[in-house]
């Protein structure tokens, strides 16, 4: 499908990009040729002074910005790779380390299956082409965490190719302007991850934990379809919930199980495209958009104040909120890609092509994969909005969150209300309890039962809303608050409850 | 004793004319006495000593494991042993003792071999003398032989008798000369490029090299991981289908070994060669050839086709491009597989601490000798 030619973000970008006629881009999409003058996406305020203004003034010429992204996802197995090593993210250094992880003479490597039918899951979910024979490759440098002196990749023809990936951007000015996207998926690949240096400036020295090294990587590259921080942000969280809904990978970036590269370049329309720089280990979903937007403003203003754009490695400086060149990459690396004697070609099999006799322990069988896949995030929410007759924009707010859609469902399987009503009480008020407590969802002292029991008497009108809301407020501690809500409730059953019986219902509601 | 095959040694044994203890003592004493030889890097006296008094103890009951109890083997020290120092003649790996066992090695002593030690070859197998290791030479048994200290004798003019040695050929060069002395009665070597095959010829044994895939590289320090395989080193031809038929065989630990299974077996006595057809290819009969060995070819070549057997000339066309394909390939993984010495997990460590970059550099000047630099 073709990419929109139209392309703004979210109110409060900061500089302007000509949607069509992008006649230069990656072969996606067809350009429509004319140009246009895009007026849109302005914000009020340009908080960058060396960015081109706002309206663009007669012969001043925009900018479009060329975003593709590199990541890698820890596969959620038990053992490594290549090894039978434990994969723990928090488990004492070097203690999960097999003699091969370790690099020993003479070890050698043994493709875990797992890993196997993760990335292949991954590469249906993604819609693509699953390539029955894929292939093992050596990626030498030299590097205190990378032991054996190479990683073994899938470079020459890695396991799927070819598919696409649907993420929805908002659009305007209201979070209800929602668009969907999609973006390449250019290949998935299998690949080993390293180990961990831990630089100690102090003693003048490095620490090496080789715990992770050895860990299955899944690196799905997608194609520069995207244009700004905000769309690779969206991109990302579409991918993380897909991994997290398929179980190949928890894809939690905070524990460094999904890393991503950004490649990025600025050009004007109808140019040719710009020199790229890649930003490296964008490790926080919080700074992603930042940091990609960071450079594309980098880029723009050394290219209008007579500048170069060097194709060059940076990385986001957290603290300073700027990317910064990476030392030791400077120039370009001879990988001396090599292909992996100790490994055969990896065949893949579908219902069609499957030996007779062959032990099921020894092949994977793609159609079989095929059916056996979870529900995917998209699915989930078509569901929900047939179902509910909910606004697409709250079926994403549900699954953004883990375990609220289970609750929200647990919820709507014990009460009578309207599911309108429920959805807005458990993305509003119960959402904001939770955030403002820094609390998970599993970590909510409100269950389903209880927040299902409250509706049901808001729906039979027996408290009132304001009423309901303070509940949330008694939870918090404030034991005199009940005193309030008993009173609440007798004025809204008009005097005819009973004092006590309510001061029960409450109680009960409260401790459970 | 000593000089028998390791068929008629396990005879022996089984029988009760030798115990493991006797043949193992006997064969270190004749370790011990042919040190000049330089066959061994180590030698593990008291390991055998204990694997010859578990193998009594088994004979003593009727118990005995197999052709291969009690029967004294020595192994190339490219073979990860554990806990016996595993050099590959390299100071890169001087004092690096293994936590694990090699595959081909775990299967002679689940059969009850007694280890002698391990053997001197070129540095990482890279050779074909045996004369680059860091331990030095190792000197070809023929070298003492009477013969050839006559023929010495009357063309020398009073050399140093010392210095008058002959080459084993390489790279497993001292598993060669281990088994041609007699101190063991198989050994295991490698070959890549013939590196079993080689040495074999020049010591007078039998060299086996099995195809690709049939016998497990796990545990085998690796020189070019897509052409290595374990060789066999023996005193008979039936003794090297003995030790295959223990050394074949699906490895789940080696993704290159093939699935089929393997039995152990026996090669059929061969009395009648009327049906046998005898290809020799022509492109091996280069003007480089030396005399004679191509009398030697001729010779065995006649004694076939007077027995009744076919001998025809046969192409392999791309024997000319062989050898270049060889260098290619082999340089591009042996750098590859030499990547991992870098002194941090294992092995030599200089002392450099400025940092990681100068740190790698010095070790590897260090540990590598010249033909890898």
């Amino acid at each position: 499908m073709a990419t929109p030619m139209l392309r703004w973000c979210c109110p409060g970008r900061r500089w302007i990009f000509a949607g069509i006629g992008g006649g230069s881009r990656h072969g996606r999409g067809v350009p429509t040729g004319s140009t246009s003058s895009g007026k849109r996406g302005q914000s009020s305020v340009a908080q960058q002074p060396l960015i081109t203004a706002q309206k663009p003034r007669k012969g001043e010429r925009e900018w479009a910005a060329v975003v593709g992204l590199e990541i890698h996802a820890q596969i959620a197995s038990n053992s490594k790779l290549f090894s039978g090593s434990q994969v723990d993210f928090a488990a004492p250094p070097n203690s999960l380390v097999s003699f091969f992880d370790a690099s020993l003479p003479g070890t050698l490597p043994v493709l875990n299956r797992r890993c196997v039918e993760a990335a292949v899951m991954t590469g249906l979910a993604l819609d693509c082409h699953i390539n029955r024979k894929s292939l093992f490759d050596r990626k030498h440098y030299f590097y205190a965490d990378l032991p054996a002196g190479y990683q073994i990749t899938q470079q020459r023809l890695p396991i799927a190719v070819n598919g696409s990936l649907a993420y929805s951007v908002c659009v305007g000015q209201r979070w209800s302007q929602m668009v969907t996207r999609t973006v390449g998926v250019k290949q998935i690949q299998l690949e080993q991850d390293s180990g961990k240096s831990l630089h100690d400036n102090l003693r003048s020295q490095t620490l090496i934990d080789l715990n992770r090294a050895g860990v299955g990587l899944l690196e799905v590259v997608l194609e520069p379809d995207m244009s700004c921080g905000e769309e690779a942000a969206a991109a990302i969280r579409e991918l993380q919930l897909i991994l997290q809904a398929l179980g190949t990978s928890q894809a939690n970036m905070a524990e460094g199980q999904l890393r991503v590269d950004a490649n990025i370049s600025v050009h004007h329309p109808g140019e040719p495209l710009g020199v790229r720089t890649e930003v490296k280990n964008l490790n926080s979903a919080r700074f992603l958009a930042k940091a990609i937007d960071y450079e594309i403003q980098r880029q723009i203003s050394e290219l209008e104040n007579g500048g170069k754009i060097l194709n060059e490695t940076r990385s986001f400086d957290y603290k300073l909120g700027c990317t910064v060149p990476m030392r030791d990459k400077e120039g370009k690396q001879d990988y001396r890609f090599m292909p992996e004697p100790n490994l055969p070609p990896l065949l893949l099999y579908d219902s069609g092509s499957l030996p007779t006799g062959a032990d099921p322990q020894q092949v994977i069988d793609i159609d079989q994969l095929r059916e056996q896949l979870p529900e995917l995030p998209r699915v989930t929410r078509e569901k929900l909005v047939r179902q509910y007759g909910m606004r697409p924009e709250h079926s994403f707010a549900l699954l953004n969150e883990v375990g609220l859609l289970e609750f929200f469902q647990n919820v709507m399987k014990e009460t009578r209300a309207e599911p309108k009503k429920v959805t807005s009480w458990v993305l509003n008020t119960f959402l904001g309890f939770l955030k403002q407590q820094n609390l998970a969802v599993s970590e909510s002292p409100v269950t389903p039962s209880a927040l299902a029991e409250l509706l049901d008497l808001l729906d039979r009108k027996a408290i009132s809303s304001s009423a309901a809301k303070q509940v949330t407020d008694v939870k918090k501690g404030n034991p005199r608050a009940i005193n309030k809500l008993i009173g609440l409730v007798r004025r809204a059953t008009l005097g005819r409850a009973d004092p006590t019986v309510i001061k029960e219902v409450l109680e009960r509601q409260l401790s459970s | 004793m000593l000089g028998r095959t390791l068929r008629e040694v396990s005879a022996a044994l089984k029988q009760g004319q030798v115990t493991p203890t006797e043949l193992c003592q006997r064969c270190l004493s004749l370790i011990k006495k042919t040190k000049f030889l330089n066959a061994y890097i180590t030698v593990s006296e008291e390991v055998a000593l204990k694997q010859a008094e578990e193998s009594e103890k088994r004979y003593k009951k009727g118990l005995s494991l197999g052709d291969l109890d009690g029967i004294p083997v020595a192994v190339k020290d490219n073979f990860s042993t554990a806990g016996i120092e595993t050099t590959c003649a390299s100071n890169m790996l001087k004092g690096y003792v293994p936590p694990y066992n090699a595959t081909v090695v775990q299967k002679l002593l689940d059969q009850g071999a007694l280890l002698m030690g391990k053997t001197n070859l070129d540095e990482f197998a890279m050779g074909s003398g045996s004369t680059d290791g860091i331990f030095g030479p190792v000197k070809n048994p023929w070298s003492y032989s009477k013969q050839y200290r006559e023929k010495r004798k009357q063309k020398s003019h009073g050399e140093n008798e010392d210095s008058d040695w002959l080459i084993t050929g390489g790279s497993s060069g001292g598993s060669a000369a281990a088994v041609s002395a007699f101190t063991c009665f198989a050994a295991l070597g490698s070959d890549t490029g013939g590196s079993t095959r080689n040495p074999a010829a020049h010591c007078g044994v039998v060299g086996l090299k099995p195809s690709y895939g049939l016998v497990s590289r796990h545990g085998l320090i690796p020189l070019v991981n897509s052409m290595d395989v374990p060789g066999t080193l023996t005193r008979c031809v039936d003794d090297a289908a003995t030790v295959l038929g223990i050394l074949a065989g699906h490895d789940p630990k080696d993704s290159t070994t093939i699935q089929d299974p393997v039995k152990p077996f026996t090669l059929p006595s061969l009395t009648d060669v009327s049906k046998l057809c005898i290809g020799i290819p022509k492109e091996y009969l280069t003007p480089a050839l030396s005399s004679e060995v191509r009398s030697l070819w001729s010779k065995a070549a006649n004694l076939f086709e007077s027995e009744g057997a076919k001998v025809i000339e046969v192409s392999l066309p791309h024997t000319s491009y062989s050898i270049v394909c060889y260098h290619v390939l082999c340089t591009s993984e042996v750098a590859s597989n030499m990547a991992r010495f870098d002194g941090l997990e294992y092995g030599h460590r200089c002392d450099t601490d400025v940092s990681t970059e100068a740190m790698y550099a010095a070790t590897r000047r260090e540990g590598f000798n010249d033909v890898k630099l």
